[in-house]
């Protein structure tokens, strides 16, 4: 019997990490497959970011920078898409530019997908720049002049040639940029482009980086901030469109309960088989 | 020679992007575009360094018989599929990437699900790491185990309901605790780097010369 009780607590103490895949797999998969949504409370940060949006006017121009690739599209696809909605249905123009070329076919296929829900048109209502290599460099110089590092868009056609690009020539003519990052592209932004030109930033990055992100909000060097499936989640609910950032958003709260659980359960059989 | 000109164009280099910060005006503002456009095109230039050496490795493995070898056989599946696919559709369309080329059918049907399963492992690493670590061996781990507990219930939907001061709870600490932390951990690489900066700049440090 005490031998019994002893396998018990050494089996709870390491438990096969087969078991630990199965059930997080499990507890992920099932809400998706369900389409379970969560209710979401809005964060400071989330609001921030949806009220500098809801602040420009028809008719002026954001930048979104795509600096993400497949592997952190589960994050930030659901908030590009949730900004573009926002944007377009406040019709403020938008210009579409990418620093990680894999990027590029995930964010022109988020831009194409809400801008035709939308009825843009491409050229007056929103123009893809593309990929360029250079990051800092480019970034520092649109400053002065956005046809220095993009003469042309994504397809090959002169800027000048697209009705919205004919009075945008730098960040002046800029209302806001929105960074979509998955790397440390977000920080260039605000240390290039946030600092030497002062120019309004809101940053949507992956969970695990929003930590080191929330400083800039803090300061007051981005204006807002979406941190992760929950940002997305949130300011899907904030503009009243739910997505896949709310179905998500399911799955990752039963996720982090069943890894709180195997904490817990952790801690019991440690301290049990200690005891002995 | 060789030493000399790279350390007199780092110096040239550094000096204009400094000065041109302060001085945006002529020369110093035109200058610097000149060097940024110079530094854009060089990093184009530097991706094919990069697959240059990942085929040469590739190559060098495969003749070696080294362990793992046949790993290199799906790299060049993958690499020829690219470059084969990616040429045809440039061909087509300015825009290879676009929705509806032959590369945009690859890049969505292969590559998406690779990259995005290969993140998802992280899910299953990450619970399964969070079971064996956070365990309350000493007074740190402990608060380390609380924190974490704290941040991960409290920042899902499933906090709020189980308490409703629980995400309150749990910004706090986001906001002060590990702000501070973090907060002087950028100050710190911050002020390296501008060190750095210098070093190459001025010449002192030259390891990448080597």
């Amino acid at each position: 019997m005490i031998e019994e009780k002893r396998n018990f607590w050494d089996w709870i103490n390491s438990i096969d990490r087969g078991i630990i895949y199965l059930i997080i797999g499990i507890v992920i998969i099932l809400p998706i497959l369900l389409g379970l949504k969560e209710e979401v409370q809005i964060s400071p940060s989330v609001r921030s970011a949806y009220e500098m949006i809801e602040s420009l006017d028809s008719n002026d121009v954001i930048i979104i920078s795509i600096d993400y690739d497949p592997a952190s599209m589960p994050e930030l696809q659901p908030m590009l898409k949730a900004i573009l909605r926002h944007a377009f249905e406040k019709d403020v123009k938008v210009i579409m530019m990418v620093f990680w070329p894999l990027g590029l076919p995930i964010g022109t296929e988020g831009l194409e997908e809400v801008a035709k829900e939308y009825g843009k048109v491409y050229g007056e209502d929103y123009v893809n720049l593309g990929y360029r290599p250079g990051d800092r460099a480019v970034m520092i110089d649109m400053g002065k002049e956005i046809r220095n590092f993009f003469r042309t868009d994504v397809n090959d056609i002169l800027l000048d040639s697209h009705t919205m690009m004919r009075n945008v020539h730098n960040y002046n003519d800029i209302a806001l940029i929105v960074g979509l990052e998955a790397g440390r592209f977000g920080e260039f932004w605000v240390q290039y482009v946030g600092s030497r030109y002062n120019q309004r930033i809101v940053l949507g990055v992956t969970g695990v980086m929003a930590a080191e992100t929330y400083p800039y909000l803090q300061s007051g060097q981005i204006e807002g901030l979406i941190g992760g499936l929950k940002g997305a989640a949130e300011y899907e609910t904030l503009i009243e469109k739910p997505g896949f950032g709310l179905t998500g958003m399911a799955a990752q709260s039963w996720a982090h309960i069943a890894i709180v659980m195997f904490i817990i359960i952790g801690n019991i059989g440690y301290f049990m088989t200690r005891r002995k | 020679m060789k030493k000399r000109v790279p350390l007199v164009i780092t110096f040239v280099t550094g000096f204009i992007v400094i000065i041109s910060f302060f001085i945006p005006h002529r020369p110093f503002g035109p200058l610097e575009t000149d060097t940024l456009i110079w530094y854009s095109i060089i990093l184009g230039f530097t991706l094919l360094i990069g697959v240059d050496s990942l085929v040469r490795l590739h190559v060098r493995q495969m003749r070696r018989r080294k362990e793992g070898w046949w790993y290199s056989i799906v790299f060049f599946t993958g690499f020829f599929y690219c470059l084969v696919i990616g040429i045809i559709s440039i061909m087509r369309t300015p825009n290879p990437f676009q929705p509806g080329t032959i590369f945009f059918y690859g890049y969505k049907t292969i590559l998406i699900p690779l990259q995005s399963t290969m993140f998802a492992l992280l899910a299953f690493f990450v619970a399964s790491a969070s079971y064996r670590a956070f365990r309350a061996r000493t007074l740190e781990a402990t608060l380390l185990l609380i924190a974490a507990v704290i941040v991960m219930i409290g920042r899902v939907p499933a906090g709020y309901k189980l308490w409703t001061r629980l995400p309150g709870i749990a910004n706090w600490v986001f906001n002060v605790l590990q702000m501070g932390a973090m907060r002087g951990i950028m100050i710190g690489v911050a002020l390296g780097a501008v060190a750095m900066s210098l070093r190459l700049i001025l010449g002192i440090e030259r390891t990448y010369l080597s």
